[in-house]
């Protein structure tokens, strides 16, 4: 608990501690998000980065609490706003999702309903939440649209005639129809072009600007370097560094946070791209001791017998035996 | 919405070819068949020479290619002939007697099945991997391995023969028939606000109705549970939850999904649903298209079965144009 005590201050949105998401299979329990504990700061906009399989899109669906059997919350707590959203009940929960925390999907291709307009959609999304009448709703709508940068009348299309980038916006206006403390993106870009990228990350950090906190989930380094104030990364479930972006990016302090920036491409090819040896492990039979020694080019004895205790280095969160 | 017109024009244009072909079949399949109208009218005691006189006046005697044209030429017009025995009525008048009769029938037949399936279907994929739905896929197997006449049967024996709460038979008691408007008694009963003719004409189409719309649902059952299953695992779903969407709304949307493919089987089941009908029509001794298809089969009454099959052909096919235009309804990535 001395992690926690080090991660209290005011101003909090959220507070994750000690979370645990397990997986149920035959073949034995899979650890995808093990023991997690972090913060986010009012307006702060944070990225949580790591390969596929790390179980950052777990952490998120966990927080919205959607997570579907067979997987589980096993242990933990999310402080949001001060109330602990695992001891909501499900109605109370429902009306969170949406209302107070917004969140933005992967692929825009298949996140909306084929069936019903944009219009009928964020009209719904509203009138959950809030007792008002279809034309005031439809009205809302059409801003929400302007906001994100569609012309309001495509409040009266289908999904299908909108292409990718529109329909990721269409999502984002959804996600904030109802104007939440928190956004929550999960790779909210990886399925568009780069141009489409960057509008997308353009109206993520205006919703920051108006008073939102934003955890973005991407895969992508440079991308969460360059946006999020503070990076979180992530390995086979754990989080192995968490700190300032801009320090972490100059001097990263886990072997793993180095070999991923060492891996990023880098467009003058003034360096050779270093790819990382191995694979992420089996989770359901993680390696003893760290889970990152196979692949680690500086493991030592202890690393393999003994899980790293996560330690406060130069104001950064690191979970390796090398700084201890 | 120009294409959709389009679209049904073709359509309706394929129905021409499709009713020839079937025609041809049909008319060359009856005179392969040993026997003729003439024959099993009058019975075998009759004098070769009146036999022959009677088939000369009757057409029979002609080239069977010259008889072919002839008769195609008469339906391109319109005229579907004569019954070909007894009273010789114009066969569209006999069918016209027969049709409303079917056409009740299979209506709620097949609004039945459709209502037992998606109701079974979509218990069975809200709660998946439950006894429920072990139960559910063990119904769709049996309902959908039934066959008719026993199954009819049996339904006889427990509502109208140990019970006495239904009729076995008929369309209606007899004496009680509402005025004669569409000759559907359902409906010309509720016309002319005869509630009297309106329950008899319920009660009697219950079990006919019902014994058809079981086994038409097993396979409603099935694919309305593998949708279901497939749409609520899909993003979209999820997207739904994570705005916070109540679990009924999004069971109804879910359901809006899933019921695209179920639209597509509605319109092949319907010709299977005819030829269901017409066992089921003989179960319950139902006065409509089939039992008056079989008899005329039995009579080898050419133009009877020929003017049948017509009707059918043209039913099978309305009804897959209105099938296909709810598609482009509900699912606005046809329409466009």
């Amino acid at each position: 608990m001395m992690v926690a005590e080090s991660l209290a201050s005011n101003n909090k949105v959220l507070k994750i501690r000690n979370l645990s998401t397990h997986y149920f299979s035959r073949r034995g329990v899979l650890k995808a998000v093990d023991r997690v504990s972090m913060d986010l700061r009012k307006q702060e906009f944070i990225g949580i980065v790591g390969e596929s399989g790390c179980g950052k899109s777990t952490l998120a669906f966990s927080i919205m609490r959607l997570i579907q059997p067979p997987g589980k919350i096993v242990e933990g707590e999310i402080l949001f706003n001060g109330k602990d959203l695992l001891k909501l009940k499900d109605e109370e929960m429902r009306r969170v999702r949406g209302k107070e925390i917004g969140m933005v999907f992967q692929d825009p291709m298949t996140s909306l309903d084929p069936l019903e307009k944009i219009g009928d959609q964020i009209v719904e999304t509203i009138q959950m939440h809030e007792d008002v009448d279809k034309k005031e709703a439809l009205e809302k709508a059409m801003k929400l649209l302007e906001s994100v940068g569609l012309p309001g009348d495509r409040v009266n299309y289908y999904p299908h005639q909108l292409s990718g980038g529109q329909r990721q916006r269409v999502m984002i206006a959804l996600a904030i129809a109802l104007n939440p403390t928190l956004l929550i993106a999960d790779e909210p870009t990886t399925a568009l072009d780069v141009i489409v990228q960057e509008k997308i990350m353009e109206i993520l950090e205006k919703m920051k600007r108006e008073g939102r906190s934003i955890i973005l989930i991407t895969h992508d380094f440079s991308l969460a370097a360059e946006k999020s104030d503070r990076i979180l990364i992530m390995y086979a479930g754990w989080i192995v560094e968490m700190g300032d972006s801009m320090k972490l990016v100059a001097e990263p302090l886990h072997p793993y946070t180095k070999g991923l920036i060492e891996s990023v491409p880098d467009i003058w090819l003034a360096r050779k791209i270093k790819t990382m040896p191995g694979f992420p492990p089996d989770l359901i039979n993680p390696p003893p001791g760290c889970k990152f020694h196979p692949r680690c080019p500086k493991a030592k004895e202890i690393c393999k017998r003994e899980e790293p205790p996560l330690i406060e280095v130069n104001g950064r969160l690191v979970k390796c035996w090398l700084y201890e | 919405m120009a294409s959709l017109k389009a679209y049904i024009a073709t359509r309706a244009l394929l129905v021409i070819p499709t009713v020839i072909i079937l025609l041809t079949l049909v008319f060359f399949i009856l005179r392969i068949l040993p026997g003729d109208p003439i024959a099993s009218m009058v019975g075998q005691k009759v004098p070769p020479e009146v036999l022959e006189r009677l088939r000369e006046e009757a057409g029979l005697n002609k080239p069977i290619y010259i008889q072919y044209f002839e008769y195609l030429f008469n339906i391109i017009h319109g005229n579907f002939g004569r019954s070909m025995i007894w009273g010789k009525r114009p066969v569209i008048a006999e069918i016209m007697d027969r049709f409303p009769a079917t056409l009740e029938l299979t209506i709620f037949g097949f609004i039945l099945s459709v209502l037992i399936g998606v109701f079974t279907g979509s218990i069975a994929a809200f709660k998946r991997n439950s006894k429920l739905d072990a139960s559910m896929r063990i119904y769709s197997i049996i309902a959908y391995s039934l066959f008719i006449p026993w199954f009819g049967m049996v339904l006889q024996m427990i509502f109208g023969v140990y019970l006495k709460i239904l009729p076995i038979a008929g369309r209606i008691t007899p004496g009680v028939e509402p005025e004669r408007i569409t000759t559907l008694y359902v409906l010309d009963s509720i016309l002319t606000l005869n509630f009297q003719a309106l329950s008899s004409s319920l009660i009697h189409l219950f079990l006919p109705s019902l014994t058809l719309g079981i086994v038409l649902s097993g396979a409603y059952t099935r694919l309305v549970r593998n949708n279901l299953i497939d749409i609520l695992s899909q993003d979209f779903i999820t997207a739904y939850r994570a705005r916070g969407v109540k679990d009924r709304k999004i069971a109804l949307h879910a359901m809006k999904n899933a019921f695209i493919p179920v639209i597509t089987l509605m319109g092949l089941q319907f010709a299977i649903l005819l030829a269901g009908a017409v066992l089921t029509e003989t179960t319950f001794s139902w006065p409509g298209m089939g039992t008056f298809l079989l008899e005329r089969i039995q009579y080898r009454d050419y133009n009877s079965v020929q003017g049948a099959i017509v009707f059918y052909a043209l039913f099978v096919a309305l009804i897959s144009l209105i099938v296909d235009v709810i598609y482009a309804l509900i699912d606005p990535r046809v329409r466009y």
